[in-house]
């Protein structure tokens, strides 16, 4: 039984492993960009708060993901995922950022089409709000962000090498916290469609640490995206760090900062449940785009310079893989759902 | 993560360190070369002229060495990535300065120049003009590591004490050239002297218009 699941999450792997690319981009991007972190202190950083967040984290967004299409078998989860770790393949090659999250709801909704069940538009919507909500978001963390720390600069100079300091040391601080919330919001759409038939038990290291079932496959889904992390993302990072606009590393922590705030605020169960105790409107934890906040971010920095320095054609090339992404995965998703049913024999329903 | 950031903290404490041993020695090597100015104009190339010169002379082995030092560390430790190439330029500058002050003392030792009693005083106030711009320099380029809105406050000084020096120079020049008693391979040497004395001056302007374009670029 657990052969035959480890052989179905493969796929669920080989998509933490393409992601995994775009996450570094993402959280380190910047940095590494700007110079100010290595790529290999960065890939260490970023795989292990990765990891930590999508284990002890990565329930709330995760049943969102779950709650879009019940995927009841094992080949089903895995032509989905698959469909969508493609898709993210085949783009990443490219060396644009793309979205592990648009993927696999293009994966789950091709498996929608395919069975013929009917998408549960509540959650269809509260995700594509949330795609439209965390850029914009992003954008208005950035501009507040760079404003204040503008400010703070001008009327508090810092020496030269010591603000080349702190911002470093902020980045690492800031990257880590950003790993950790894209760990949490994101594990979802690697193995989250597999929650609902994961066959482990709980178990306890040296008697201290208990993992839950769904926690031991969100840790497999956390290395596989370390993986990734290490051996695929330098295109996506000069995507990133200097093809859509070059930036300052005082710009490069802002966005990084931005990036996860956003990630957090769509993550947090804890910050959930606080504003669900006061009565005060919570935020969806949905699980969104961590390349549309870090775009987000860098544009909300280029209209504060009055798009000075924002190169729109990196920029459009970067729309368009955030467009055909789902689409593409969509599509995958029905045909191979058809190979695997009538050319395999396995029930995707 | 904590022992990372300690380290972190003492290769900055470090650094900062030596860019301000680089910054003194400049200073220090001005004051000295006019000090030595002063005394040849006085007494010619005696024993004290001779330890001037040799005191500029390790202040500027010194600063080679520490210029080649904070260059390393700052590309070793992938040190203010944006400002890297700026502050690279900005210390070979400074650094040609003290090589100035050190080969225009050699000059004065080398080929003992005679000079006339009444162009002395001229010398001397075109030597402090000279210092003066180097100091002002010297101030502005701290300002730039330490506290980069007072760069402006230093930096106007530089342009006017390069100005003041060529005034002195022109001046200068006119006297040595209007002196009939003075054979011409002494104007011309006089002439020489003054012109090396003034660039020192003038170099310090070329880094200060530098400086005003890299504290721009930090603000942007």
């Amino acid at each position: 039984m657990n052969l035959v699941f480890l052989f179905y999450l493969s796929s669920g792997l080989f998509l933490g492993w393409a992601s995994g690319a775009n996450y570094m981009g993402n959280v380190f991007g910047t940095a590494v960009g700007t110079k100010m972190l290595s790529f290999t202190a960065a890939a260490i950083i970023c795989s292990i708060f990765i990891t930590l967040g999508a284990v002890y984290g990565g329930a709330g967004p995760a049943s969102t993901i779950a709650s879009l299409g019940s995927i009841n078998t094992m080949a089903g989860a895995f032509v989905a995922v698959l469909a969508a770790a493609f898709a993210i393949f085949m783009i990443t090659k490219t060396g644009l950022p793309v979205s592990s999250t648009q993927a696999i709801v293009g994966g789950i909704i091709g498996w929608n089409l395919f069975v013929g069940l009917p998408i549960d538009t509540y959650a269809l919507f509260k995700i594509l709000g949330a795609w439209i909500a965390s850029p914009l978001l992003s954008a208005i963390f950035a501009m507040i962000l760079m404003s204040v720390v503008k400010l703070f600069l001008h009327r508090f100079p810092l020496p030269l090498l010591y603000q080349d300091l702190y911002v470093r040391i902020a980045l690492i601080l800031t990257g880590a916290f950003g790993a950790y919330s894209l760990g949490a919001n994101n594990i979802g759409n690697i193995v989250g469609v597999f929650t609902n038939v994961v066959p482990f038990n709980d178990i306890k290291i040296f008697g201290i640490i208990s993992l839950s079932s769904t926690q031991q496959l969100f840790l497999l889904g956390g290395i596989a995206i370390s993986i990734g992390v290490f051996t695929y993302s330098k295109k996506i990072i000069n995507t990133i760090g200097r093809d859509i606009m070059e930036l300052s590393p005082t710009a490069a922590w802002v966005v990084v900062m931005s990036h996860s705030l956003v990630m957090f605020l769509f993550a947090s169960e804890n910050l959930h449940n606080f504003l669900v105790k006061y009565g005060l409107p919570t935020i969806p934890l949905v699980p969104i785009s961590s390349s549309e906040a870090v775009i987000g971010a860098v544009v909300g920095i280029a209209l504060l310079q009055k798009g000075r320095g924002l190169k729109i054609n990196s920029l459009g090339k970067v729309a368009i893989g955030w467009i055909t992404c789902p689409f593409f995965a969509a599509i995958f998703s029905f045909i191979a759902m058809f190979f695997m049913q009538n050319l395999f024999g396995q029930p995707v329903h | 993560m904590l022992n990372a950031k300690i380290v972190l903290f003492q290769r900055t404490k470090e650094l900062n360190a030596k860019i301000t041993e680089f910054l003194n020695n400049i200073s220090e090597a001005a004051i000295i070369f006019h000090q030595a100015i002063m005394n040849y104009m006085q007494a010619g190339d005696n024993d004290d002229f001779e330890a001037k010169l040799n005191n500029v002379s390790a202040l500027e082995a010194r600063n080679d060495q520490l210029r080649r030092t904070i260059e390393t560390k700052l590309y070793e430790h992938t040190l203010i990535p944006e400002s890297r190439a700026d502050v690279l330029e900005l210390m070979e500058g400074l650094d040609k300065i003290v090589n100035m002050f050190e080969a225009r003392l050699y000059q004065f030792s080398i080929e003992k120049i005679d000079i006339n009693e009444n162009l002395k005083t001229l010398y001397e106030e075109l030597s402090e003009s000279s210092v003066n711009a180097v100091e002002a320099l010297v101030r502005s380029t701290r300002a730039f590591f330490v506290n980069i809105s007072q760069v402006n406050d230093h930096i106007h000084k530089v342009m006017f004490f390069e100005k003041q020096g060529d005034m002195i120079g022109t001046k200068l020049k006119r006297q040595i050239f209007d002196n009939p008693d003075i054979e011409l391979s002494r104007k011309i040497q006089m002439r020489m002297l003054c012109d090396d004395i003034d660039s020192i001056a003038n170099q310090a302007e070329d880094v200060a218009d530098q400086l005003s374009i890299y504290t721009i670029k930090r603000y942007l």
